[in-house]
């Protein structure tokens, strides 16, 4: 407590303080006194990205996979600029981040000095929170309460700006007890009134569906286990988001699989005909509603989450509960069973879904000597479920065959760009991924498109010896784009045709990867086979079918009821409505 | 939802008095397409702490909501309060007016400005800058008199505004 140390100094032994064991970051001049404190120490370990969004996307990966807080550290200017596309997905995804950004120093501050940008201005509406530091001594206290609220409440990344002079000042420094905000008090318990009243429309249902999202991987591994056991007691169909995947197991047979814009026949139509729908850590994102006025005409609707801004956003809901969605399910479990509630018949209700689930809307046939891309992926899935991998995506068509067709059985398992859609995510996801977990198998299912828009984190990989595996399913085409042009631009393929890719094989020797092609059906299993049996990380460049389309799909706009399950579906081409939309 | 009428809102919304704490309010109005009618803005508490923003806007109720909510979920946000929701309240603004004119306009403008219990603070043998203050109306009523007599230009706090009674929000 006694002597003082500088700001840099008082930085890293706040990340220590509070636990830190990884910091993703990249220098420059504005951040050296941290990196000389950084390398005067050996606590915390140091991963050297290659571009500062991959930092971000990899302290992402690393937080998603290991329910800690990610931290980032760049410096001014262009180091903090290259993070905003990160921040804001992490942001868009509730992911807990801390990102500390080197500044000018606080007498250059507004005179366009050399890297100065506006941090805090640029990063105000991308970010949970945010802070200049403009003294050293605030410094410990300031990372202290940033860290407690990136990971408290809803999480989200919050950006802590330093400039150089205040990480050279002295200070005290102590480590400070419990956090408590004198604002930001982020609701926990949902309210008992509340809680038994949806437990009581839980019981009276006949045709109940939970319908569950991100914000119970979010809310931790126990969240998961209580959604299983409020499935178990109440009977009720399970659907989850894009990013709610693992939080229950894809193989139960309560489960209708990921609904939504790409998700299956019986999760879109059982959330149509449901009769009371309780959402659970989602959001009523537009992907998952779809038109609005059509979704879910006939449901009492509840809606648990933690940020109160979520509730009657885009859908009116009946009951609202206020809280962490464990802590919730808890509390609706206990008076469950203090009520003595046994699930309503729903013999009906479970009738009408099987003879949905009986469309088969994931299925496809495999014929002939191209490689159809859900082909792939099953077989990744069934070569691999055994060793229980962390799966990430880039986003395109692959991200939505991945969520298809591969299963998740566990929470934590599955990182992907949902709200934000940022192609390059996958790579440095997994890489944070896997030094979370070195010992994992961790895969990133790619686009060719994708891929190349962080693939200088290949020599991270290597550095640092993570045994990444890159899986590109390569349509040589931006296939999601191409997709949206047949159906609603006349297959007028504009500057979607990925020309001039690079050998991935001799692209992954140069960087002291593997790669492995699979040309086509017959290769699949031993590529697959070859891609496992490696020890260090390697690219596989699976050739598949061109012109696949992801089925099956809720055009945009359109209703639930509206899907369209195969290409024979197509209407042609949307209107200008339609078309307006993303 | 956002096509039922629009409603008029006065929010209290009590903040930290720190830097860039305006600037996330009014982003967030902007980045979700919210309206601010009128925004005042001044440090209220003995310790420099805390400062209190009254801001007027328009919605459906639904989005009025939103709103509270979103405000609400800001980390600097003390307390946000709807005061046309929260009951009865008395609302303030004040303008100064500046009207240049001479003979019978300017006897004019100076007898309507009696009837407002409109203060001339500043005279020439010219003009007239008057201090007036009241409900919104009422300034834009005189103000819209003003037009007739020769207005010249107008500079408005925006909207104050307070609960009735003994208790604070
Ligand atoms: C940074 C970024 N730019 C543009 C887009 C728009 N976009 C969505 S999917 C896609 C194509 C992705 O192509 P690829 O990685 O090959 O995946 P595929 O759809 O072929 O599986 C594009 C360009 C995006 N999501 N992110
Ligand atoms: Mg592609």
């Amino acid at each position: 407590m006694g002597t003082e140390i500088t700001g840099a100094e008082i930085v890293v032994q706040s990340l220590i303080d509070l636990g830190v064991e990884v910091v993703f970051g990249y220098p420059g001049g504005a951040v050296l006194p941290i990196y000389d404190a950084l390398f005067q120490q050996n606590r915390i370990r140091h991963i050297l990205v290659r571009h500062e969004q991959a930092a971000v996307h990899a302290a992402e990966g690393y937080a998603r996979a290991s329910g800690k807080v990610g931290v980032v550290l760049v410096t001014s200017g262009p180091g903090a600029t290259n993070a905003v596309t990160g921040i804001t997905d992490a942001l868009m995804d509730s992911i807990p981040l801390v990102v500390l950004t080197g500044q000018v120093p606080t007498h250059l501050i507004g005179t366009d000095a050399f890297q100065e940008c506006d941090t805090v201005g640029i990063t105000r509406h991308c970010s949970k929170h945010n802070y200049l530091v403009k003294e050293t001594a605030k410094l410990g206290p300031v990372l202290h309460e940033a860290f407690y609220i990136a990971r408290s409440g809803r999480p989200g990344p919050v950006v802590i700006d330093i400039p150089k002079d205040v990480q050279i000042m002295k200070a005290r420094y102590a480590k400070p007890g419990a956090i408590t905000h004198k604002t930001y008090k982020p609701q926990v318990k949902g309210d008992l009134a509340a809680i038994e009243a949806a437990v009581d429309m839980l019981a009276a249902a006949e045709r109940p569906i939970l319908y569950t999202g991100g914000g119970i991987i979010n809310s931790g591994p126990i969240a998961s286990q209580l959604l299983r056991e409020l499935a178990k007691v109440t009977g009720a169909p399970v659907t989850s988001t894009l990013m709610g995947l693992g939080s229950f197991g894809h193989e139960h047979p309560q489960f209708l699989g990921m609904l939504g814009m790409h998700g299956s026949y019986e999760a879109n139509m059982a959330m149509n005909r449901c009769d009371l729908m309780v959402c659970l850590g989602a959001r009523f994102d537009d992907r998952v509603t779809g038109r609005l006025d059509a979704f879910s005409p006939h449901s009492r609707k509840i809606h648990v989450d933690i940020d109160r801004s979520s509730f009657n956003k885009t859908v009116r809901v009946d009951l609202t509960i206020q809280g962490d969605v464990g802590s919730v399910m808890e509390d609706m479990l206990k008076v469950w069973r203090a009520r003595g509630h046994r699930a309503a018949d729903q013999k009906a209700w479970w009738a009408q879904i099987e003879g949905w689930r009986a469309r088969n809307s994931f299925g496809f046939e495999q014929k002939g000597d191209s490689l159809l891309p859900q082909k792939a992926i099953q077989r990744l899935y069934e070569m691999t479920k055994a060793k229980k991998p962390i799966i990430s995506t880039e986003v395109g068509q692959h991200q939505m065959w991945a969520a298809q067709h591969f299963g998740f059985h566990d929470p934590n398992k599955w990182l992907t760009s949902g709200g934000l859609g940022t192609m390059g995510y996958g790579l440095p996801a997994a890489i944070g991924a896997q030094l979370a977990f070195p010992g994992a198998l961790v895969i990133d299912i790619a686009g060719e498109a994708s891929i190349q828009m962080n693939i200088q984190e290949l020599g991270t990989a290597v550095q640092y010896r993570l045994p990444v595996k890159i899986f590109i399913i390569n349509n040589e085409y931006m296939g999601m784009v191409r997709q949206w042009q047949e159906l609603n631009h006349g297959s007028r393929y504009s500057e979607s045709y990925s020309d001039s890719l690079p050998d991935f094989v001799k692209l992954a020797e140069a960087y002291g990867w593997k790669g492995i092609v699979i040309e086509g059906p017959d290769d699949l299993d031993a590529g697959i086979q070859a891609m496992l049996d490696h020890p260090g990380p390697v690219v596989v460049d699976c050739r598949v079918a061109k012109l696949a389309n992801c089925f099956p799909m809720i055009p945009s706009g359109a209703a639930h009821t509206d899907m369209i399950l195969s290409a024979a579906d197509e209407r042609g081409e949307a209107d200008d409505d339609a078309k307006a939309l993303v | 939802m956002k096509h039922l009428p629009s409603e008029r809102h006065t929010l209290s919304i009590l903040v930290d008095n720190e830097a860039g704490v305006l600037a996330r309010i009014v982003g967030l109005f902007s980045a979700r397409g919210y309206n601010i009618e009128s925004l005042t803005v001044a440090d209220v508490s003995d310790n420099h702490e805390v400062s209190r923003i009254t801001l007027v806007t328009n919605g459906p109720p639904p989005v009025i909501d939103q709103i509270m909510a979103q405000l609400d979920r800001l980390v600097p946000v003390h307390k946000v309060v709807d005061l046309t929701d929260w009951g009865p309240h008395v609302e303030r603004e004040m303008a100064l007016v500046k009207v240049a004119g001479v003979g019978d306009k300017r006897v004019e403008a100076l007898r309507l400005a009696d009837i407002f219990r409109a203060r001339p603070v500043d005279t020439s043998t010219a003009s007239f800058v008057f201090e007036v203050s009241g409900s919104t109306e009422k300034v834009n009523q005189f103000i819209a008199l003003m037009r007739e007599v020769g207005l010249v230009e107008v500079a408005r706090t925006g909207v104050v505004a307070i609960a009735r009674g003994a208790e604070a929000v």
